[in-house]
């Protein structure tokens, strides 16, 4: 089963839940979407991380076959060909990789070529595979390295988590479309109710089984706390604001690993997710 | 118009917390959320009027006439995005298309059209103040392009001003991107854990390549003071100004929580945030600066 980890706002917690819940699953995958500002592998110190490279096809010209008709130029929505002083450039970073500018030259001048946008790593960190997205640095998109993470390792019987990027762009919803549950992660403050609000609408509209995790609880009032009930979404757990949870946390360690106490507050989220998850697929079928 | 945009890599390290506290001590008249995915800025910036508001249309999106569509394929085979659906008909996944026009190029009877698609709103208020912001419809794919359109609108409405804040989107891709360029300086907000080092390596990373001046401030400094070093020295090893430290307060969350910046209050954090304010201003309008 497929369960995504998201939230609207950054920072609120997505990796701290998804690393944790993974850990205190028998056997379980964690997939981090994050791709352009992955951090889950920090936790988990993977053994034997193995990269395989990601790349998209953008078109290269062989400047001898261009006629110079501009059917390319003309053609890409994108603007990323462009005729200058006789000669035909293509901008990589702009390129959409539709392939229309290879389908439709007369010349046949131009044709596809590798470009290197990523790496999607792969490890073992006890009971957990470990599966990482990471966007290369200047590149613009990281969909087609999410793509890659999700489609190569197809959920079994297992818990798969899927840690996402935040917002609630076109990347959160290629992160979350197969998922069987969506946990939103939220914290107490006004932008964190607002940015729930986001995620929450969004995996209405895909129709998706949800609850909520309180992040950074404090003593006041909690306005996310506040929006779930009004909404009548289901809160999974609370997590406390707690010095030793933390310092544990940016130093890169796992909690469950070092505090029981922590170990059981995971398991008891984890139990709620099975139930729901299982009673969803009895609905389903 | 000096811009000066506000990044982090990893997101919830305070970048809307520092952007309202600089625009509130600057009485910038001009500023811009870009976190166009997730805006929060207007939360807390209270605007006497309403926002102008427009549509922003991002790339087109195929539609598909089954009246002519005759059924032939080619636009499915063709589409490298597979945004072509087939059931009993023929039909476009709107989250998908990237509104490339190959299906509507090789179609050959005319079935496929691109039409124009909302994407998501601009906004802009004018009042004292110039204040331009957006927000992206859920699961759009067009960030970036959305982004340069608050700068533009932005822009726009104000000619001469001094001094331009602008709150970005976490992450290092395109939408980030689409906030650098054409800034005169980047202040990174980093925070003291190791994912925020991770994190705040790969935006500098990202923003070396524009050549505009970066600054790295140090949110929630105690809650980890070894790693907080940990930065102080890469930003040294890497001659990049290290703009200072502010500390994690409950004030601040109180702050924000009753929509108000942090300088609004008598906090520990907020003085810390107007020193972190002066010294960026003295790199902005590049005087020398003993650190």
């Amino acid at each position: 089963m497929k369960i995504a980890v998201l939230s609207g706002k950054g920072g609120t917690g997505k990796t701290l839940v998804s690393v944790n819940l993974a850990s205190v699953a028998k056997e379980s995958i964690y997939i981090d979407c994050d791709v352009e500002a992955p951090n889950g592998h920090l936790f988990f110190k993977p053994k034997n991380f193995v990269s395989e490279s990601i790349s998209i096809k953008i078109p290269i010209l062989d400047e001898k076959l261009c006629s110079g008709c501009r059917k390319c130029v003309d053609f890409c929505k994108f603007n990323a060909l462009a005729y200058i002083i006789n000669k035909l450039i293509v901008f990589d970073d702009v390129c959409h990789s539709c392939g229309g500018c290879i389908l439709f030259c007369p010349e046949k001048a131009l044709s596809e070529k590798e470009k290197f946008i990523g790496k999607v790593y792969c490890g073992i960190s006890e009971n957990v595979t470990v599966i990482t997205g990471i966007l290369d640095t200047g590149e613009s998109s990281g969909v087609p390295i999410i793509k890659k993470c999700i489609n190569d390792f197809p959920a079994g019987r297992e818990f798969t988590f899927i840690d996402c990027p935040p917002g609630s762009a076109c990347i959160v919803m290629e992160s979350i479309k197969d998922a069987d549950y969506c946990i939103l992660v939220a914290e107490p403050t006004l932008f964190g109710v607002h940015n729930l609000n986001m995620v929450y609408e969004l995996v209405r509209l895909f129709n998706k089984p949800h609850s909520v995790v309180l992040n950074k609880c404090l003593e006041e009032e909690n306005p996310a706390e506040k929006f779930c009930r009004e909404k009548e979404i289901k809160i999974l757990g609370k997590i406390p604001f707690d010095n030793e949870l933390g310092t544990l946390n940016s130093n890169a360690l796992i909690s469950v690993r070092e505090n029981p106490k922590y170990w059981d507050m995971f398991t008891a989220m984890l139990q709620i997710v099975a139930k729901e998850v299982e009673h969803e697929t009895v609905t389903n079928t | 118009m000096k811009q000066l945009l506000i990044l982090s890599g990893k997101g919830g390290t305070g970048k809307t917390t520092i952007a309202s506290a600089f625009i509130q001590l600057s009485e910038a008249e001009v500023y811009a959320d870009c976190d166009v995915d997730a805006p929060n800025l207007h939360l807390i910036m209270n605007q006497p009027s309403e926002a102008k508001r427009s549509n922003y249309y991002g790339m087109p999106k195929a539609d598909i006439d089954l009246g002519v569509c005759v059924k032939c394929d080619l636009c499915r085979q063709n589409c490298l995005f597979n945004a072509i659906k087939v059931g009993s008909d023929y039909k476009v996944d709107q989250y998908v298309c990237e509104g490339c026009g190959v299906c509507e190029a090789l179609c050959p009877v005319g079935a496929v059209s691109l039409k124009p698609h909302t994407a998501g709103e601009l906004r802009l208020y004018v009042d004292k103040s110039v204040f331009s912001t957006a927000e992206l419809k859920m699961g759009s794919g067009t960030s970036g392009k959305l982004v340069t359109e608050v700068k533009k609108q932005m822009k726009l409405a104000a000619k001469d001003a001094g001094l331009t804040i602008i709150d970005g989107s976490p992450g290092i891709g395109c939408p980030v991107i689409a906030s650098i360029s054409g800034v005169d300086m980047v202040l990174i907000v980093a925070e003291p854990s190791i994912s925020g080092i991770s994190d705040m390596e790969r935006i500098v990373k990202t923003a070396e390549r524009f050549r505009t001046r970066i600054a790295i401030c140090i949110n929630k400094y105690d809650t980890n003071l070894s790693n907080t070093e940990k930065i102080e020295s890469f930003c040294q090893n890497i001659f990049l100004p290290c703009v200072g430290r502010i500390p994690f307060d409950a004030e601040a969350i109180k702050a924000i929580n009753k929509g108000q910046s942090i300088v609004d209050s008598d906090c520990a954090a907020g003085h810390a945030a107007k020193d972190v304010f002066d010294k960026t201003i003295k790199i902005l309008f590049n005087e020398s600066l003993v650190l």
